[in-house]
């Protein structure tokens, strides 16, 4: 052993410095919040009009309170079926337009302006979409007023006092906002399998279906669980659009109440007791549910 | 070829560092931004009475009354003038999402030890949430500026009960009595009661059961009561018979349940809707097209939104008329008030009792902004006035029935939680108008809502 550091511990040093804006933004911005919300769960604290009640320290309680009444389960049943709904046709359309997109063999003209046209609706802010969804579908909006006038309906429909029509506009908007957004990760995987397997694989007389099922899709695996993953995490801080296409109610009967809406609920009398208990429990919530997509989908993965 | 999937996977990694990192940075940016503003133009040098008078407010509407009626106020900019040697600064945050409310609830109470020339002075206040300031240190009660009793004796009653305080200290005070009554369209009115003249109107709807008896005959002519169930909420919240909390308890009130039950008739016989207020499906009743019969409302609500200037609305011709209605009730409203703290007591007094009770400013208001004013003598002169003929209530002079409601007005029964407790009720009925679920669901679900809002509250 040589008492100077080799070239390769000289050059790994860079990594470390490299590295240090992500820790410190990491340390700043993530660390300390989830630090401090944990702490900021085990009190009572929040403002009753002027007056600050808190901090006391109650242990389990904001826990308790959470988890004894039936709407945690709720909620995160209303986030899961709306993520479902809008993930399901998302990660189908993707995957379909992946496939076309880099296919060699469609010679598909004008793919830059369509690469840019489905990643469009990612550029418009969540809460602008929704006011526009919420302008179009409103009992006097344009689209009430084609269905009436076209025959369609003989009276007007109120998309917004179903169930069914605000969880499906909900996850509609999703799917509209996020599909471009999936298209380029999954066209980025697809293009980075090894071409020499479509030939090997189109010389032995695989049809373009084969080649999709047998090649494309288990060379696809792990962007395939990167987009599953970070699509559920942001699907279960579902917020701005449910918040504003239902005026912050969830309505109806908070059918279309998300975990983050419920938690903002919180957040209106600065209770951080209770959002801070709320904040635990998703992010638990989330382990858990990554953890398990995780297993499922890597099960088999050798390296 | 892996490295491919790698560098994209990095770059989305990045991509969701960074763009958190510089949505905080801009957030940061824009708010020593805002504060630097108003510090420059704050820069004077401060003696016994502040060099600066702050103003908090959540829109244009004080300012400019101040602007044309307070005897030597100088506009110098947009959001600030001039009066003596005083500056002075409005501050406005919206009232959306609660912002302007939260921006009170974080320097008021600070405000005693702020620099003096970043105290606020003068701060205003909404009924709804009036109480809430009032029953803190953080308002000044009048007479503690030299503002006596007396002083107010010409304004309504009810403009003093919203913001007094529980031992009685009267804490703001009001240029306007918003007192409110049915408006009717008088197209309709004729078609359906065979009239449009507002003693005879007024016969058909003179407690709840007339007017629901109306709604009836409304939808044979194809008319609408109201534009939707929230219209008449006010009428019935303002006329009930205690708090809504007692002893931290939350008690649903006879005649707000009374609103439930007309409300539910009157959605199921399709004589009404759920929609929002200010919702468009709401102001469509505007137009003779919306087919809407009456609805509830102040001067200002007549005056300012109506669509009066937009040609085929029926405020356009002069389509519309007043009278009172089942109940008297009051909508809107705005309150100054002292800030605890204040270095300028002197001019925040003389701005209460000029723009509050002088009666030549009061007039003045009156006429040029068509205010309906809290001042009983200025009101009575109006009434007899027939000059003051509305012309979007086909010329009818509605001062009489304005003075008569306001006096009626009692709003001895508020509490700390009137506002949220009346967004949630409505809110939580919709469900049960809409059909989505049966009235104990939807009462369960205010309750729940209001302990998210109000974790000291307890329900039933």
């Amino acid at each position: 052993m040589s008492r100077k550091l080799s070239h390769t511990q000289r050059v790994n040093r860079w990594g470390y410095i490299f590295l240090i804006p992500f820790l410190l933004a990491f340390v700043i911005f993530q660390l300390i919040p989830l630090i401090s919300t944990i702490y900021n769960s085990f009190f009572e604290n929040y403002m009753s009009g002027l007056t600050h009640i808190g901090p006391t320290f109650v242990g389990l309680e904001n826990y308790k309170k959470l988890l004894s009444g039936g709407e945690l389960l709720q909620y995160t049943k209303n986030t899961m079926i709306m993520w479902i709904l809008g993930f399901v046709p998302q990660i189908l359309i993707s995957l379909l337009l992946a496939a076309w997109f880099t296919d060699p063999s469609l010679r598909l003209k004008g793919q830059r302006f369509f690469k840019t046209v489905i990643y469009l609706p990612n550029l418009i802010m969540a809460s602008a979409f929704a006011m526009l969804f919420f302008t179009l579908f409103s009992n006097v909006g344009p689209v009430n007023s084609i269905l009436v006038s076209t025959g369609i309906l003989r009276h007007h429909f109120e998309f917004m006092s179903h169930v069914g029509s605000v969880r499906g506009l909900v996850a509609l908007m999703n799917f509209l906002m996020w599909f471009g957004n999936t298209t380029i990760l999954l066209m980025a995987g697809m293009m980075g399998i090894d071409t020499s397997l479509f030939e090997a694989a189109e010389v032995d007389g695989a049809t373009a279906g084969q080649i999709f099922r047998k090649i494309t899709l288990p060379l696809l695996k792990p962007i395939f669980v990167y987009v599953l993953i970070t699509s559920l995490i942001g699907g279960l801080q579902m917020f701005d659009v449910p918040q504003i296409l239902t005026n912050g109610t969830g309505d109806p009967m908070r059918s279309s109440m998300t975990l983050i809406m419920w938690l903002n609920k919180h957040l209106y009398n600065r209770n951080y007791g209770l959002a801070g208990a709320l904040s635990v429990l998703l992010l638990i919530i989330t382990g858990i549910l990554s953890l398990i997509v995780f297993k499922a989908t890597a099960a088999e993965e050798v390296d | 070829m892996k490295r491919q999937v790698k560098n994209i996977i990095s770059a989305a990694l990045i991509a969701a560092m960074v763009i958190p990192m510089s949505a905080c940075s801009s957030k940061d940016a824009s708010k020593p931004k805002d504060t630097g503003d108003s510090g420059k133009a704050t820069k004077t040098e401060t003696e016994a009475e502040g060099k600066v008078l702050n103003i908090q407010c959540w829109n244009e509407e004080f300012k400019s009354r101040v602007t044309d009626h307070y005897p030597g106020y100088e506009k110098t900019g947009d959001n600030s003038g001039k009066i003596g040697d005083v500056t002075v600064n409005w501050i406005i945050t919206p009232t959306k999402d609660n912002a302007y409310q939260n921006n009170l609830d974080k320097i008021l109470p600070e405000n005693a030890n702020a620099s003096a020339d970043d105290k606020v002075d003068i701060f205003l206040m909404e009924a709804d949430y009036a109480l809430k300031y009032v029953n803190s240190d953080t308002t000044m009660a009048l007479k503690d500026i030299g503002i006596s009793d007396d002083d107010l004796a010409d304004q309504f009653d009810y403009t003093k009960d919203i913001v007094k305080d529980s031992n009685g200290a009267i804490k703001g005070a009001s240029w306007q009595a918003c007192s409110a009554g049915m408006i009717y369209n008088r197209e309709a009115a004729k078609a359906v009661l065979g009239t449009d003249d507002p003693a005879k109107v007024q016969e058909a709807v003179s407690d709840w059961d007339k007017f629901n008896e109306t709604a009836a005959k409304a939808k044979e002519k194809g008319y609408k009561i109201t534009s939707t169930v929230n219209d008449t909420y006010r009428v019935y919240s303002n006329n009930v018979s205690a708090p809504w909390v007692t002893d931290n308890k939350v008690v649903v009130d006879a005649n707000i349940k009374k609103w439930v039950d007309d409300s539910k008739k009157l959605v199921d016989a399709g004589e009404t809707t759920t929609a929002d207020l200010w919702s468009d499906d709401w102001s469509k009743g505007f137009f003779p097209e919306g087919k809407v019969f009456c609805y509830f409302g102040p001067a200002w609500l007549i005056n300012f939104s109506m669509h009066a200037d937009e040609d085929g609305s029926i405020a356009n011709h002069g389509g519309w008329g007043y009278c009172n209605g089942p109940q008297s009730f009051y909508w809107g409203g705005t309150w100054i008030a002292a800030a605890t703290g204040t270095d300028n007591p002197t001019l925040v007094k003389d701005i209460i009792l000029k723009m509050t009770t002088d009666q030549t400013v009061l007039k003045d208001i009156a006429t040029k902004d068509s205010d309906c004013v809290n001042s009983k003598t200025v009101l009575s002169d109006l009434a007899n006035d027939s000059k003051f003929g509305n012309k979007i209530l086909g010329g009818q002079n509605p001062y009489k029935e304005l003075e008569a409601g306001a006096e009626k007005v009692d709003m001895s029964n508020i509490s700390n939680y009137d506002q949220g407790c009346n967004e949630e009720f409505q809110a939580a009925m919709k469900n049960y108008f809409d059909g989505n679920a049966s009235y104990e669901d939807a009462l369960s679900q205010f309750n729940t809502a209001i302990v998210e809002k109000y974790p000291d509250l307890t329900t039933d």
